[in-house]
């Protein structure tokens, strides 16, 4: 369209990068304040521009810790919260695909009834059972666990629904040829079926792996041993742990080395992640 | 090689809709059998039955010497074309091929021999390393072939494999088809709903209407002596044109020493004259109301006097009729085919 | 519902393929979930030696209680905030991104990766920004003669949360507004200007109706966050403080039943949670049907 509106144009890159410089704002201090000693958080406001201890403050936070402020060393938990993560998104997409397998390739009996019990999940999420749901963790001796902060999440409705959605659109001919050159069930889904998945099951990889990494509360219940503390629900202990002001330049470099895995991950694979959004609500 | 019989074969669907209700087929070892009938009439589902895509619900189904109503797909030996063409679209076109040779176990030298074969037989040779998507209509149409080829299977099956083919490479791959039927001497089921394909590539021709067998014969048997109104109406183009007794003998121009029974007059368009012949057997008076040159031929659409229903006649060239002018239509004899319009069967 | 055409036949492997998620499934939520049910009707004694069944006694007591109404509304005003904030700051950034052609993508690029920050840590970082002694904005609002202190004062705290919330979920809305705004046929637009209507008539006249279901889409979903995915944004700043203007419903649900060890009244809270959950979902659910008849 022949649109002449050069003061509008100006207006809306204006308008962008304010709102860029506001989403970006948070994270800059925070980069910033990690580059600082201890000491320029005492002389009151912090300041602006990067400081010269960056990689002093770092190795503190990623090998010592500081147990006095209520901070171990975050490199174990940046294991942790990449085991978790790993197992969190490698097994919900593993059991939703079978599921999905089933419930499009097969009829049997109570097989509705399967998929309102996976439709469940959706309404019942952690926060609204937390005390029942750890009870059964404890009785099931799974507290302190790579097993316990995972397993409970991997069920996934989200997930079963995008592949079954995907599985619809593949031609039935595409079985049906499969059929006549001799593959059985579990050899047309791998040989097939998950070859045809693959973007499908990257784009749900890179929303789960965030959703695990970035898990809060489930940890939360579920571990008390710093050996099994993820880096997202440490964070909290760093800052509300101790009796004085929280140390900010070792807090700040934990919250950049929290939040940077997933942020990378998303800056990436930023189509896939997109793809993956938006078909999980379809 | 193999000889399919197909006896008294039915297919209900779990709803209770029948879509094959009876039919018996003898089809002979290197035989092509072209199932033709409109959409619904059943050919698909009757070629799905016989590849074992479709559960068959009565009847028996012999391949070769074995009743393989209970026998997967895979272990028929019958090779299948899509439609779609179906191909794995991320496996190359020597995975493709190669696909359900290897769930067979065959060897591997064995694999790529046949692999090499085929695609020589089509011309698909310097594809061999691509996928699909990176292939034209036309390439994948053989790569599908191809695939129903390496088997060296008893007999190939084919469901409406050209549909998806533009107009041009549709003739031209017909041909190839029956060229490489007729070489490798495989019996082959195919099946379309576009008439002139089937008269073009069978041995013979199994018109199909309503899960029933409407007709069986050789292309030019059911061309010149169409058993049914229906077959009559559906072999050919443009359609047979029907005229009723009734009003042939109120204009007093019905053809004498016609079969008891007939209550209807096939005759086909190129079997109509504007000049009278040596035996006219009928005149028919009416208006010219459409011109319709067609290259080589033409269409001239006749609207009878007293009578709404258009007639269809087809004359070599360009006629000198204009639009709106009287003519009279003859027809002899031999070219008119009696029908009974109760029963829709041929009286004669 | 459908399956293919043709399917597989087994007597057993749909059941087996489908096992580990049911199981998950079953030990992991609708067991917990039941048995949330069933103790939101138990009471214990105060030395947890005997259990009595009560009814629905522990509900009446519950929406007797004057805290847990204030984090009723408290939840209320929280969501709605943050709903709104959220919706109308991506709504706004997504319509000037759409009108952008090279920059897009990379004006996309640098507004999506907050959605890859967990909610506790934008809570973090957010309340280090208004830290009262070393905090950025603190000393920008001491210029304009504003205290700021969200440790003593609540609506201050409630801002902050707010803001935390809401900065994360903007990505999230963006996205789908820009899908949104380009999936609606650029004819429509072209009809309309030759029609007569302006920049912004067309948005308001075209746009923003053909918008409709994603807005009433995000509004769910926003409302489905603030409500239960912000736990770690009010767990690792405010705890539902300053005297509890920040205590929102599961904030609520976790410290009375995980930290105070109030069962009953804990799995009571859970089975409210649980309808609000149900009956979000249910709307979603309806809306999108909707949505594809459309």
């Amino acid at each position: 369209m022949v649109e002449n509106d050069r003061f509008g144009s100006l207006l809306a890159h204006l308008i962008l990068i304010l709102g860029v410089a506001a989403v970006v704002f948070p994270v800059y201090v925070a980069v910033i304040a990690s580059t600082h000693a201890p000491g320029t958080f005492l002389q009151g406001v912090m300041p602006l521009l990067p400081g010269s201890h960056a990689i002093e403050n770092y190795r503190t936070v990623i090998f010592e810790g500081r147990a006095q402020a209520g901070a171990p060393p975050i490199g174990l938990m940046l294991w942790n919260s990449f085991v978790m993560a790993m197992m969190i998104a490698v097994g919900k997409i593993a059991i939703s695909l079978l599921s999905a397998f089933a419930i499009v390739y097969f009829r049997f009996r109570f097989r509705i009834f399967f998929f309102w019990v996976i439709f469940l999940t959706l309404m019942l999420p952690v926060e609204v059972r937390i005390v029942p749901t750890y009870a059964v963790v404890a009785n099931l001796g799974l507290l302190n666990s790579y097993a316990g902060l995972s397993i409970p999440l991997i069920a996934s409705a989200t997930a079963t629904f995008l592949f079954r959605q995907f599985f619809m659109t593949v031609p039935e001919e595409m079985l049906e040829a499969a059929r006549v050159d001799g593959a059985g069930p579990m050899k047309f889904f791998k040989d097939i079926l998950l070859p045809l998945s693959i973007t499908n099951i990257a784009a749900m990889f890179v929303i789960m792996f965030i959703y695990g990494w970035n898990q809060y509360l489930w940890p939360l219940l579920v571990t008390n041993d710093e050996r099994y503390y993820t880096v997202v629900m440490g964070i909290q202990r760093m800052v509300t742990g101790g009796d004085s002001e929280p140390l900010w330049h070792l807090v700040m470099a934990t919250v950049v080395m929290a939040a940077l895995p997933p942020i990378l991950v998303i800056l990436f694979m930023q189509r896939l992640f997109v793809k993956g959004l938006v078909e999980t609500e379809k | 090689m193999a000889r399919i019989v197909m006896d008294d074969l039915h297919k209900v669907y779990p709803g209770g809709v029948k879509a094959v209700t009876g039919i018996s087929l003898d089809i002979a070892d290197g035989e092509m059998i072209v199932l033709v009938g409109p959409s619904g009439c059943g050919k698909s589902t009757l070629l799905r039955m016989v590849a074992g895509l479709e559960t068959i619900t009565g009847g028996t189904l012999t391949i070769g010497e074995r009743v393989v109503n209970q026998l997967e797909p895979a272990d028929r030996d019958i090779a299948m074309v899509f439609q779609n063409y179906a191909l794995y679209p991320h496996m190359t076109v020597y995975n493709n091929l190669a696909y359900g040779l290897r769930n067979k176990g065959v060897p591997k030298p064995e694999i790529d021999r046949r692999v090499q074969e085929a695609a020589g037989m089509l011309q698909i040779a310097d594809y061999l390393d691509r996928k699909p998507r990176a292939l034209s209509g036309g390439q994948r149409q053989r790569v599908a072939m191809g695939r129903a080829l390496v088997r060296e299977p008893a007999a190939f099956l084919f469901d409406e494999p050209l549909s998806n083919l533009d107009a041009k490479l549709r003739v031209q791959m017909r041909v190839e088809i029956r060229q490489l039927q007729k070489r490798l001497g495989t019996t082959s089921l195919y099946v379309t709903h576009d008439q002139l394909e089937a008269l073009t590539l069978a041995d013979r021709l199994v018109v199909l209407n309503g899960g029933q067998i409407e007709q069986v014969g050789t292309p030019m048997e059911l061309y010149r002596r169409p058993g049914t109104v229906f077959v009559a109406g559906f072999i050919g183009s443009p359609a047979m044109n029907m005229i009723d007794m009734a009003y042939l003998r109120d204009r007093g121009a019905a053809p004498p020493a016609l079969p008891a029974g007939t209550d209807l007059v096939g005759v086909r368009p190129d079997d109509l004259s504007l000049t009278p012949g040596e035996s006219p057997a009928m005149a028919l008076r009416g208006t010219v109301a459409l011109l319709e040159p067609a290259g080589a031929e033409s269409h001239i659409y006749v609207t009878l006097d007293g009578n709404a229903q258009p007639i269809t006649v087809r004359v070599p060239g360009l006629p000198e009729v204009a639009e709106g002018a009287a003519v009279v239509l003859h027809a002899p004899l031999e070219a008119l085919h009696p029908f009974n319009s109760a029963s829709g069967k041929r009286t004669g | 519902m459908q399956t293919k055409r043709m399917t597989f036949s087994s007597r057993w492997l749909p059941y087996a393929l489908l096992a580990p998620q049911v199981l998950i499934t079953v030990v992991f939520f609708i067991w917990p979930a039941s048995q949330a049910l069933w103790q939101s009707m138990l009471r214990q004694d105060a030395f947890g030696l005997r259990t009595t069944f009560v009814w629905f006694r522990n509900f009446e007591r519950l929406f007797d209680n004057p805290l847990y109404l204030a984090s009723m509304k408290t939840t209320a005003i929280f969501a709605i905030s943050t709903t709104l904030l959220a919706m109308s700051l991506s709504l706004l950034f997504a319509v000037m991104v759409n009108r952008m052609l090279r920059s897009r993508e990379w004006y996309t690029t640098f507004l999506v990766w907050p959605y890859a920050v967990a909610p506790a840590i934008a809570g973090v970082l957010w309340w280090f920004m208004f830290n009262t002694s070393v905090g950025i904005v603190p000393y920008m609002l001491e210029g304009f003669g504003y205290d700021w202190n969200h440790r003593l004062d609540g609506n201050d705290a409630m801002i902050l949360v707010v803001l935390a919330a809401a900065w994360k979920q903007i990505s999230y809305n963006f996205l789908f507004f820009l899908a949104g705004l380009q999936s609606i046929p650029q004819s429509l637009l072209e009809a309309a200007a030759i029609d007569g209507a302006g920049r912004t008539k067309r948005f308001w006249t075209i746009v923003f109706p053909l918008l409709s279901p994603t807005t009433f889409f995000l509004m769910v979903v926003n409302v489905v966050y603030a409500m239960f995915d912000t736990f770690g944004v009010i767990h690792a700043t405010t705890e539902g403080g300053p005297a509890q203007a920040t205590n929102i419903l599961v904030y609520n649900v976790f410290r009375d039943g995980f930290v105070n060890g109030n069962l009953g009244a804990s799995a009571a809270q859970s089975v409210v949670l649980m309808g609000i959950v149900v009956v979000l979902t249910v709307v979603q659910f309806r809306f999108i049907e909707r949505r594809v008849n459309y």
